[in-house]
């Protein structure tokens, strides 16, 4: 018997190294990466020991570490917290963070590389390391008049400054309180976390960059865009817009909300297919043109790539290697195109901004503890996404959009204004989407706007018209009131 | 066959006063140990030191002098190395009831009884049994005349817990019998009742299990009838597993099981069978039962539900991240995340706190343990002597690294304490009873041969030499 005795001696060394092998695995060479979960309580209380760093806007704290009594040294408050929410994002014990409060976590949290020289004097000098704080480009008026329009419905508001992008709202709705994912206590925590993932309506997703939606005819603008930019059409350019298109390939006809056509005989002008919202004009428009071109048209606004601003957005799709008839409904923003309302406001902001399109961020600054700047965003162009000649053309067709045309509700008293209304159908039965992307003055616009209603309770293009103009327009006023 | 003395008794110095010194160093690093964690946690020294510290040296200087007086031939590393572990528990219980503490207090709740007085407590009971052990059981053989006491015994232990009223259910597995305010986990006393029975048996059986067999497609295989004990084995850790809900103990009486057959009848079949059978019932474990499905699933993909069924093994990695090499130090981690920390996973808590540093120090006691132990199995005089040492040491081996593993995720977790370290008084006590056998089966391999003397018989023989 000492033969399988000693065998077996040697399978219980084999078994020790087995062990140990996997425990410096765990322990040295994924030590790291274990560190860096989300929800790893350690990690987050050993930052809870340090302070960390504010998220401002402008001066004024809306996320801020203060010290409190019992387990943690400091408690992470959000003086404003559902306004911002989806800004800061949250920063829990238990589940990790979210928004600026995870992308921005290393100057937050100190632990950046560039505030290494800080720490270390810190730590000679006997105090507790501190984080840096990050400021946004928000305006709190733009903010707060963009959720209040809102009402809680699901929707979103995104405002940005078109001649540098520096983002001025971000709002989406409903939205939710951070202050209850960073309490001390772990049942309210995990209390609050869990109605939240119940929700119906998702408070926890940020619509305004996060989610994707058919951009219905506010996309026309880009059709227009690429029309144009052959340098065969002008907004004067006859279109041949029936109430409706029989489609190519197919018996399908697509129809004008309507029910009538855009012009006597058949006939309008781009500048009145935009200004009504004429499907068919628009979708024959993209028939003719070709999809490569709209295709290529959309990229120059931002399709088919994401942004970090620095919160990563999703990326807006315009499908490549379609055929004629979903070229069609493509060309209205129909089929399968797919849009964030950050992307719609780029598109209205390029327009506004001569054609340039400007990369959109959310933080202005960066600061260490000791208050010096680690870094400041300089505004940077992203495309010359059309001409200044083009874009003044589609600017002035959005003019008459508002003078007198579908978004007659983005008018604002003693300003130009320039917008487009979009009703994006859905399909299975769901009320549209109601949209409107705007820019105001539409000379040198100070803002850009895009608006997004899902489920709007009509099924024409009035609905855009009726309930994206007017936020859109009180978000415009609340930026041009600075 | 090979004879199984064949280990002869050439060392038979006692080495008494080695065993009393590496006692004295163990009880000094874990008294400097149970200061660190106050210090670490608290700031302030323990108010308890002088009772614990005394307290153990009293405990582990009588098993010592017991020793001394019963078993003044037995290994002087058994003692030493069994009592450094169950001091290293104590020590690590001690720390997280301070964290338990703290926590009451900020709940406004009162001060729990420390569980590391308790753990004294059961570590006592443990000592007074390993020292009764010695003096009632004064030869190992004896215990073979209990070959088949020990079978009813032990399988009625592992029945308890389904009977109604005495039986509990904790954490989703029975395995506990309540009795009034005691609860006891009679698996482990199970464990050492079927050691016993299996070495009594195996003994008996072994010439039959390993020289009559069947050659199926060039295999050696044993005869179906002598395949029953086997699938009687197979089918009582099935039932552990499937009504009892408890992986870990199923697993290690299988293991035991098919490893001290294969000890006895050196046919490697055994193996390939029985981890045949294993693999068979593991897989048919998985498609039948949610809860095995779900360890699995929790085992390949903890972080698919981080903060639900995965949060035990998920808390435990966590920890065993913190401490890193070395170690955040006793009483500067937070061991008391993982759900468990004193019973189930106390090896996390040794690894946050002590750091790898401190998780091999405890792997290398539990290895020189079991290589002490079987050394003591190859070295018995008598095959029944030798089965038992074998099984008791095969049982630390496993038990040890089923736990171990699952806590830090090389196998799929399943419920099972760590001998000498987790909170609990059935497994501190059997596993004192396990190093009380362990150093009577050495005593009686190590001490001198009993004087020949030539009996007539001999004589007889004698005369008849050319």
């Amino acid at each position: 018997m000492n033969n399988p005795l000693r065998k077996l001696s040697g399978f219980a060394a084999v078994l020790l190294i087995a062990l140990l092998i996997n425990l410096t695995y765990v322990q040295v060479f994924n030590a790291n990466a274990l560190k860096q979960k989300p929800g790893n309580a350690r990690t987050v209380l050993s930052e809870y020991d340090r302070q960390r760093g504010p998220i401002t806007v402008g001066s004024k704290s809306i996320a801020t570490s203060t010290p409190t009594q019992g387990q943690f040294s400091y408690v992470r408050t959000y003086p404003e917290g559902s306004l911002y929410a989806h800004t800061t994002g949250y920063y829990s014990l238990l589940y990790g963070a979210s928004g600026l409060e995870r992308v921005e976590n290393s100057i937050l949290s100190g632990t950046d590389d560039r505030l290494l020289v800080d720490r270390l004097s810190q730590l000679l000098a006997g105090r507790a390391p501190k984080g840096g704080s990050v400021q946004t480009t928000l305006l709190p008026d733009a903010q707060r008049t963009a959720l209040r329009q809102l009402k809680g419905r699901r929707g979103a508001v995104l405002a940005i400054d078109p001649s540098t992008g520096a983002i001025l709202a971000m709002v989406s709705s409903p939205t939710f309180d951070p202050n209850l994912l960073a309490s001390p206590n772990v049942a309210t925590e995990r209390e609050a976390w869990s109605k939240l993932q119940n929700d119906e309506d998702s408070p926890l997703l940020n619509r305004s960059i996060a989610q994707v939606y058919p951009p219905g005819s506010t996309f026309k603008l880009v059709t227009a865009a690429a029309a144009l930019s052959t340098g065969k059409y002008t907004k004067k350019s006859s279109l041949f817009g029936p109430a409706s298109l029989k489609l190519p390939l197919s018996n399908n006809r697509l129809p004008n909300q309507n029910g009538k056509a855009c012009g006597t005989n058949n006939k309008t002008t781009l500048e009145n297919a935009i200004r009504i919202s004429c499907n068919t004009a628009l979708a024959n428009l993209g028939l003719v043109i070709g999809n490569d071109v709209i295709a290529d048209q959309a990229e120059k606004f931002g399709f088919n790539q994401s942004f970090d601003i620095p919160l990563s957005s999703a990326t807006s799709v315009y499908p490549r290697d379609i055929d004629r008839p979903q070229t069609a409904l493509s060309a209205i923003g129909q089929f399968d195109v797919r849009s964030t309302v950050l992307q719609m406001a780029l598109v209205a902001a390029g327009i506004g901004n001569q054609g340039v399109v400007m990369k959109p961020y959310l933080v202005a600054q960066t600061r260490g503890p000791d208050l010096a700047v680690l870094d400041a965003t300089t505004p940077t162009v992203f495309s010359q996404a059309v001409s200044a000649d083009v874009a003044a053309q589609l600017r002035d067709m959005m003019v008459t959009v508002v003078k007198s045309g579908t978004g007659r509700r983005a008018a604002i008293p003693g300003v130009q204004v320039a917008g487009k209304t979009g009703t994006a159908q859905q399909g299975n039965g769901k009320p549209p989407h109601a949209w409107f992307v705007s820019f105001a003055p539409a000379k040198n616009p100070k803002v850009a706007v895009a608006v997004i209603i899902e489920d709007g309770d009509g099924s024409t293009e009035i609905s855009g018209g009726r309930l994206a103009a007017p936020i859109a327009r009180a978000v415009m006023e609340a930026v041009l009131n600075q | 066959m090979t004879n199984p003395v064949t280990v002869a008794p050439t060392n038979i110095k006692q080495r008494r006063i080695a065993e009393l010194f590496l006692l004295v160093l163990a009880i000094a690093i874990s008294t400097a140990g149970y200061i660190a964690a106050s210090l670490g946690y608290t700031n302030t020294m323990p108010t308890d030191l002088w009772l614990v510290v005394g307290a153990c040296s009293g405990l582990f200087l009588t098993a010592h002098l017991a020793i001394r007086k019963f078993a003044p031939y037995a290994d002087p590393l058994l003692l030493p190395l069994a009592a450094f572990l169950n001091l290293i528990g104590l020590v690590l219980i001690h720390r997280l009831d301070l964290a338990d503490a703290a926590r009451a207090e900020r709940a406004g709740r009162a001060i729990p009884r420390a569980d590391a007085i308790a753990q004294l407590t059961w570590t006592a009971v443990g000592i007074i049994l390993f020292v009764a052990v010695l003096v009632i059981l004064r030869d190992h053989r004896i215990l073979q005349r209990f070959t088949y006491t020990a079978l009813v015994l032990g399988v009625t232990l592992l029945v308890l817990p389904l009977l109604p009223f005495i039986g509990t259910s904790i954490n989703g597995a029975r395995l506990w019998l309540r009795l009034g305010p005691l609860s006891f986990q009679p698996a482990e006393m199970a464990k050492l009742c079927l050691i016993v029975f299996l070495a009594g048996y195996l003994v008996v059986k072994r010439d039959a299990l390993a020289t009559a067999r069947s050659r199926v497609l060039g295999v050696d295989l044993p005869r179906g009838r002598d395949l029953g004990p086997l699938l009687i084995a197979w089918v009582a850790s099935m039932g552990v597993l499937v009504f009892q809900r408890d992986l870990g103990t199923a697993l290690l009486f299988f293991g035991l099981f098919i490893l001290l057959l294969y000890v006895a009848t050196e046919r490697r079949s055994w193996l390939l069978l029985g981890s045949i059978l294993f693999v068979a019932g593991a897989g048919l474990a998985y498609f039948a039962f949610g809860h095995v499905q779900q360890r699995f699933d929790v085992w390949l993909n903890p972080f698919s539900d981080p903060n639900g069924t995965a949060f035990q093994i998920v808390q435990s990695m966590f920890g065993l991240a913190a401490g890193g090499v070395l170690g955040t130090g006793l009483g500067l981690g937070n061991p008391q995340f993982v759900p468990f920390a004193k019973t189930d996973f106390i090896m996390a808590t040794a690894g946050e706190e002590l750091g790898l540093a401190g998780l091999i120090v405890i792997l290398m006691i539990y290895a020189v343990l079991a290589q002490r132990g079987f050394r003591i199995a190859v070295s018995a005089r008598d095959a029944f002597g030798t089965l038992l040492a074998g099984g008791l040491s095969i049982v630390i081996v496993l038990q040890v690294f089923i736990v171990v593993g699952g806590v830090t995720r090389l196998i799929p977790l399943t419920g099972l304490t760590t001998p000498f370290l987790s909170y609990g008084g059935s497994s501190l006590v059997a596993n004192w009873i396990i190093i009380a056998l362990l150093v009577r089966i050495s005593d009686g391999a190590r001490k001198p041969a009993p004087p020949i003397r030539p009996s007539r018989d001999d004589a007889l023989t004698q005369v008849v030499q050319l």
